[in-house]
């Protein structure tokens, strides 16, 4: 069976071109980046030229990237560190309801710190409102911390907006860009922020590589200790096969972006149109436009979500699900919870996420393989039974 | 993460539907917690001739539910009564920790559905 592959918003096939360019690091160019020797001395020059290329694809200085072991890595970096930077200033910090965990986890953890934390609240599209942000500022506020879009439903947010609120009040401004870089345009400066995460197996890189910018005089603690490695603020021997991929992935998706943006828009467009017409009491989570060109996210009522993951799987289709038994919790997902979806049609919803590999054909596929699936979930679920009843 | 009973049962349910005048129905679960069972019975001199499910709610539920209505058919009302949670786990070759709460369920089911008969025809609990 033919596999067709729409969770790219979890993780990415890795490109050729990444593949490529990390394979000497895995042979020939082995060396430590931070030994005296020639084979030291050559790990050091791709290592930096992976930092040149990262810098300039996001408008920064090279001085300004510090490689991570990811994502996650990156926001408890920032905002860990950016807080006990700043704890001197205040113990406040803003950011929203539908952060990444990476985000909400590291800022509940900070609470138990002694810090305050306000999660803004977003609107039925899951837009935070840069208003609410400037009124949630007090003379305690540290940090500002908003996603640029979201993971679930894909909506982007007013970041240059936001970040030009924080610059005024001269506040630290951090936004988890993991979603957007290789999506998105990115650029720290048109954006406003002082930090920003990246992880590199969301654009056809490898796992386990991310970048942090921490713009110059942005004041953010040390996080690992035990070396002098990226500048004396993250000790371990750097993971070079990892940043040389993650580089030349980035080069990629960045380079392609538009070109790729129109493709997938296309038929993310498709998808969504041919889900909402073939199959009613379905909506889009999310907003219609200002949406990540790959993400789509629909709630089907009268169906949980993993029931309806499972049966797309036997048709060789992997999407993913805001449900609670995907969440590994009783609650369906916080994001879709923030946008004002009751519980049950929260516990309804499947996200399907594209990227450049996938094929109109498969588009087809899949609108012609859900409505199926969806009609005979339907015709064993009690709420729809009680809903046909309460329609006669 | 499912055993291949687990995904036989989902794949293919057993017993899948409604009972038009029902001799008992239980209905347990909420739709707040993604699960939802509604069990039909037909009883003939104490003993389960037939009996529906209809779900709403994960691929273990779906599973626990079709596995519980093959297990009490044939069953008379007291040994439906006995049947319980961890059975239909082990009848399913086991269930991931987080899903144990839907064979609870399943079980919940098919005594309300009993104690539904029962409460309808108290001549029978004697």
């Amino acid at each position: 069976m033919n596999r067709i592959y729409m969770d790219n918003a979890a993780t990415t096939a890795i490109s050729a071109e990444a593949l490529n360019a990390m394979l000497p690091c895995f042979g020939q160019v082995f060396g430590n980046a931070s030994s005296i020797h020639s084979t030291g001395r050559d790990a050091r020059k791709k290592l930096e030229e992976a930092r040149r290329t990262v810098a300039g694809l996001l408008g920064a200085k090279p001085n300004e990237i510090y490689f991570t072991s990811g994502g996650t890595e990156s926001d408890n970096w920032a905002i860990k560190g950016a807080a006990f930077a700043n704890r001197h200033k205040g113990n406040h910090i803003i950011t929203s309801q539908i952060e990444h965990h990476a985000v909400l986890h590291t800022c509940q953890w900070l609470e138990k710190q002694g810090f305050e934390i306000t999660y803004l609240p977003v609107d039925e599209y899951g837009v935070v409102n840069p208003a609410d942000v400037e009124k949630a500022i007090t003379d305690k506020t540290i940090l500002i911390s908003v996603m640029a879009a979201n993971n679930e439903i894909g909506t982007i947010q007013p970041i240059a907006e936001i970040g030009k609120i924080a610059r005024e009040h001269k506040i630290t401004f951090h936004t988890d860009a993991v979603q957007a870089v290789g999506a998105i345009h990115v650029n720290v400066n048109d954006w406003n922020v002082d930090m920003l995460s990246l992880s590199a197996h969301k654009f056809h890189g490898p796992k386990g590589v991310g970048a942090l910018y921490i713009r110059t005089g942005c004041k953010a603690e040390q996080f690992l200790h035990g070396g002098a490695q990226e500048r004396g603020r993250r000790a371990t021997t750097e993971n070079l096969p990892g940043i040389v991929g993650l580089a030349a992935a980035m080069e990629k998706a960045v380079g392609s972006l538009e070109e790729n943006a129109c493709k997938i828009m296309y038929l993310r467009d498709k998808l969504i149109d041919g889900i909402l017409s073939a199959i009613p009491h379905t909506r889009l989570n999310g907003h219609r436009m200002q949406r990540l060109p790959g993400n789509v996210n629909v709630s089907v009522r009268f169906i949980e979500g993993e029931a309806l993951l499972l049966r797309l799987d036997l048709a060789g289709i992997a999407g993913s699900s805001g449900s609670a038994c995907t969440s590994g919790s009783l609650d369906p997902s916080h994001v879709l919870l923030a946008i004002g979806l009751p519980h049950e049609i929260a516990h309804g919803s499947l996200r399907l996420s594209l990227s450049d590999n996938n094929t109109e054909e498969e588009v087809d596929e899949v609108l012609k393989v859900l409505p199926e699936i969806v009609t005979s979930l339907r015709a064993m679920s009690p709420l729809y039974e009680q809903f046909l009843q309460e329609e006669k | 993460m499912y055993s291949e009973k687990v995904m036989d049962h989902f794949t293919n349910p057993r017993n899948v539907g409604e009972i038009e005048n029902a001799d008992g129905v239980g209905l347990v679960g909420n739709a707040k917690c993604g699960d939802i069972m509604k069990m039909y019975l037909k009883v003939e001199d104490g003993v389960i001739v037939d009996v529906k499910f209809k779900t709403f709610g994960c691929g273990a539920a779906i599973a626990t539910s079709s596995m519980a209505t093959e297990m009490v058919k044939g069953k008379t009302l007291q040994e439906a009564l006995q049947l319980t949670n961890k059975a239909v786990a082990e009848a399913l070759d086991g269930l991931p920790p987080v899903k144990m709460h839907c064979s609870l369920l399943a079980e919940e089911a098919i005594h309300a559905a009993v104690e539904d008969y029962m409460k309808n025809h108290p001549e029978a609990v004697k």
